[in-house]
């Protein structure tokens, strides 16, 4: 290289431009990752297809993929925005990603920023692969868009702000192991593929609280049952992404 | 320019606890120049480099950067410095190439990406992931994260750290080229050579305070003896020889014709020897200057060996 190489024209992108980059070398990151599609795409496609045609669990009147596919995508938006992201990240603070992005350009807020729209991209391709199997196994889904969006967006929100918070407090292999733990413990007890009436009462009226059983309940209310507007798990889902994000605010640690 | 001030830290104090890390630290960092911060483990290198990246925020004293508050104001500084952590930074599973195409994209006016690559020799493993690449690939991909969006002031933390001697030339060389270029550069290190042959000013650290700051010509003459040797004709007159000399300087044949002179050593000096050899005929062979180097100076001060 020659004379003048190196001299100085320092400068932030614009942010928009950060953003937009950061966020698809996140996508790109994520996508490219074994362990995470295994979580994120082969388990909620192999629960969709095996449960819908096998008769293992009793899934209620109806047929088998009206009651599965709502579970089945609201399993999506957890595996990326809760246990895919709370791992991805708590190894990028691990090794040091967090802090030298902290000195780039690239704000904080942009940063989070980039990561929201990476998960939101990945659950897009999730969603649009499950449908896509859905629909196949004869899904007939019910309700309009408009709900099921929001309830996305606030699962998605609520996801985050834990998926943060545990990957900003913990050690990154405490994070990994309680991550998987948490997703395996959601996926049996919040209504995914389990309808939460095969529990007693007393434990149900609690599993209903869960992020996971108000997502899955309330895509299922439209999905499956038509609901207009499930304000009861839209209300629960808006109140755990306040309480997520708040203490993620709060707790993260960059280093 | 020269003598603008890029870095000036003054009595800075950090505690990790009850340990303290740096102990009221003084470090000036003059514009365009390289300097180099030189010490044992433990001495608070890291910590004095990384607040004033931004950070750490101090315990006792002030840094400024660019002019700036680097924890106030980091929004500003950050565009403008590159920085070169001490380990890590990069994805695990990104590849090298993509990563350095990456950091340049959060950049306005970055570097050319592939001619980095190929300065830094990173084109054999441009594809290979950051947790797949040898210890001194990695450490050139830090290195050239810290350069490519063309700041005007590089950190590097210990930037020749397990790099191979080759590895270690080219990563001098880009420094020196970082400095004609008009960029200046705190770097810290653990190599006494590398101070001598990179840095315009050298602090030395112990414990988290600066025990001697200077040029390496400087801190190696500083009060340390040093010894000039040569051979001619058997006999030569070491009193005129004396007179020629500064006060303080000693002259002695230790064998027929093989004379060691002992003082402050430096070009001066030399200049003058060899010139009282030419008006009294004598050829002086094999003249060699036996200088302290850093190594000798840090032991002084300290009593600790550098690289403990
Ligand atoms: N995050 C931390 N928490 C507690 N103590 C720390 C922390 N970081 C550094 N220290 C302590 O502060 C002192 C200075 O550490 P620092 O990393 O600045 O040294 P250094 O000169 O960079 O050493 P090295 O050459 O080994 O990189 C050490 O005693 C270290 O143990
Ligand atoms: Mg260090």
């Amino acid at each position: 290289m020659s004379a003048g190489t190196y001299t100085p024209r320092p400068g932030a992108a614009p942010v928009g431009r950060m953003i937009a980059a950061q966020a698809l070398f996140e996508t790109k990151m994520l996508l490219r990752n074994g362990e995470q599609l295994l979580l994120t795409v082969v388990i909620p496609s192999l629960l969709l297809v095996l449960f819908s045609t096998v008769d293992i669990v009793d899934t209620g009147d109806g047929r088998p993929v009206d009651f599965l596919a709502p579970g089945v995508l609201a399993l999506a938006v957890m595996s990326t925005a809760f246990t895919g992201q709370a791992i991805a990240t708590g190894f990028e603070r691990r090794y040091g990603v967090l802090k030298r992005l902290a000195a780039s350009p690239l704000p904080r807020w942009a940063l989070m920023t980039a990561k929201t729209l990476a998960v939101l991209v990945t659950e897009v391709l999730q969603i649009a692969l499950l449908t896509a199997i859905a629909l196949g196994l004869g899904w007939s889904p019910q309700g309009g868009p408009l709900p099921v969006l929001l309830l996305i967006v606030l699962g998605t929100a609520a996801f985050s702000g834990l998926g943060l918070l545990m990957a900003g407090t913990l050690k990154a292999e405490a994070t990994l192991a309680a991550a998987n733990l948490v997703f395996l413990l959601l996926l049996v007890g919040g209504g995914v593929v389990v309808p939460l009436d095969k529990f007693p009462d007393a434990a149900r009226g609690l599993l209903e609280l869960l992020p996971i059983s108000a997502l899955s309940g309330g895509l299922r209310d439209v999905l499956q049952d038509g609901a207009a507007m499930p304000w009861a798990e839209l209300g629960i889902l808006a109140l755990w992404a306040a309480a997520g994000l708040g203490a993620a605010a709060k707790l993260f640690r960059w280093e | 320019m020269k003598n603008e001030s890029v870095v000036q830290v003054r009595g800075l104090v950090k505690r990790y606890g009850s340990k303290t890390a740096v102990d009221g630290l003084d470090l000036d960092v003059r514009a365009g120049t390289v300097t180099a911060v030189l010490g044992p483990n433990g001495a608070g290198k890291t910590t004095t480099v990384e607040t004033c990246e931004g950070y750490r925020r101090p315990d006792a004293g002030t840094v400024r950067v660019l002019g700036l508050d680097p924890v106030a104001d980091a929004a500003r500084l950050r565009p403008r410095i590159g920085v070169m952590l001490q380990s890590g930074g990069v994805y695990s599973g990104a590849r090298a190439e993509e990563m350095l195409r990456h950091m340049a994209k959060l950049h306005a006016d970055p570097l050319d990406v592939d001619a980095l690559i190929e300065r830094l020799g990173l084109g054999s493993c441009g594809r290979t992931t950051y947790r797949r690449l040898s210890g001194g690939q990695q450490q050139r991909l830090a290195l050239a994260m810290a350069v490519v969006g063309r700041p005007e002031l590089v950190f590097l933390d210990e930037p020749t750290a397990g790099l191979d001697p080759q590895a270690r030339r080219s990563t001098w060389d880009l420094v020196r080229e970082l400095r004609a270029d008009g960029v200046s550069t705190v770097l810290t290190t653990h190599f006494m050579d590398e101070a001598e042959e990179l840095a315009d000013d050298v602090a030395i650290v112990d414990a988290g305070k600066v025990v001697a700051q200077g040029s390496p010509e400087e801190l190696c003459r500083g009060g340390a003896e040093n010894t000039l040797r040569f051979t001619g004709r058997p006999g030569l007159d070491m009193g005129s020889l004396l007179k020629a000399l500064p006060d303080g300087t000693a002259a002695a044949e230790l064998t027929p014709g093989a004379y060691r002179i002992s003082g402050t050593v430096d070009p001066q000096l030399l200049a003058t020897v060899t010139s009282w050899c030419a008006q009294h005929g004598v050829m002086p062979d094999g003249i060699s200057v036996e200088r302290h180097s850093l190594e000798d100076v840090f032991l002084g001060l300290t009593g600790k060996e550098l690289r403990a």
